[in-house]
């Protein structure tokens, strides 16, 4: 189904898709700069390093971040989704200016301003290119599935 | 971290060579996975109809999805690759800001996207957001 504006749940999808990318980077970062210096004459180091809690926590938000992307891909466009999904940049500079007390030059002040007004400019339009309605495959399969569960 | 020794810096057609590379394998990654997801069809309605399960097993058979994955892949290696060689500084805010556009540009010509005046605007608008954002 085509959904020219977007529900609250969608919204939502997008709001994980956001957020998700740069906290899960953000605890992989932290988790990989408390480990000491890993080589790759010791692999398993490696290994060992994804069941340590940051690691692990970043992995389960990234694995979050590519099951909202995908879900979100499946009925919006692409050309809507990237620069929609572009203000998680802008929640992580906020991240660190308030919570980690890091200085924000004046040039990503801009950046943080620019972002926001083009997530403006296409939040406000249509998410999916309109086309005549052509059930896909794998929706028929699951109507299928559906009815002989009824029967 | 102290670096062993200064690392030589690259031409400006190498450092060319290696950012298009990253644009263009992560523009066709992500094209791919869009085109996937569209012949796949609205996830939220599997879901509904044949729960989590029928919704993996709708992408997991679709061979665009790998295609876009693969390519995906073939990225993230081109970014190390280009990091080995070049400033975090440079190469993450000139490859993400320029795949904003390359993605409108592939999203209008390969997915028949309706990219009108608002999207071009917004995906200049935060190409060059995200270009002060990281530099």
């Amino acid at each position: 189904m085509a959904h020219a504006r977007l529900t609250p749940r969608q919204y939502m999808i997008l709001g994980l898709v956001s957020l998700c990318a740069p906290l899960g980077d953000t605890c992989l970062s932290r988790g990989m700069t408390s480990l000491p210096e890993l080589t790759l004459a010791h692999p398993s180091a490696l290994i060992a390093a994804v069941f340590t809690p940051w690691i692990a926590v970043g992995i389960a938000l990234l694995i979050g971040f590519f099951a909202s992307y995908l879900t979100a891909l499946s009925w919006a466009d692409l050309t809507f989704v990237l620069p929609a999904t572009a203000f998680g940049n802008v929640i992580v500079a906020l991240f660190a200016r308030f919570w980690l007390h890091e200085a924000i030059s004046l040039e990503r002040w801009v950046g943080i301003v620019l972002i926001t007004v083009g997530v403006g400019f296409v939040a406000r339009g249509p998410s999916l290119t309109e086309r005549p309605p052509a059930q896909t495959p794998a929706l028929a399969e699951a109507a299928d599935l559906g009815e002989e569960g009824i029967k | 971290m102290t670096i062993p020794y200064p690392a030589p810096q690259p031409s400006f057609w190498a450092a060319f060579a290696m950012i298009a590379a990253i644009i263009l394998t992560s523009t066709a990654g992500e094209v791919l996975t869009a085109a996937a997801m569209k012949s796949v069809g609205d996830l939220d309605e599997i879901r509904a109809h044949s729960g989590l399960k029928g919704a993996i097993h709708a992408v997991l058979t679709c061979p665009l999805f790998f295609a876009g994955v693969s390519f995906l892949a073939l990225a993230f290696f081109a970014l190390l690759f280009a990091l080995n060689h070049m400033n975090l500084s440079f190469v993450a805010p000139a490859s993400a800001s320029l795949t904003l556009v390359t993605n409108a540009i592939a999203g209008k010509v390969f997915l028949k996207e309706n990219v009108d005046r608002r999207r071009w605007t917004s995906a200049v608008l935060v190409c060059i957001g995200v270009y002060f954002l990281a530099h």
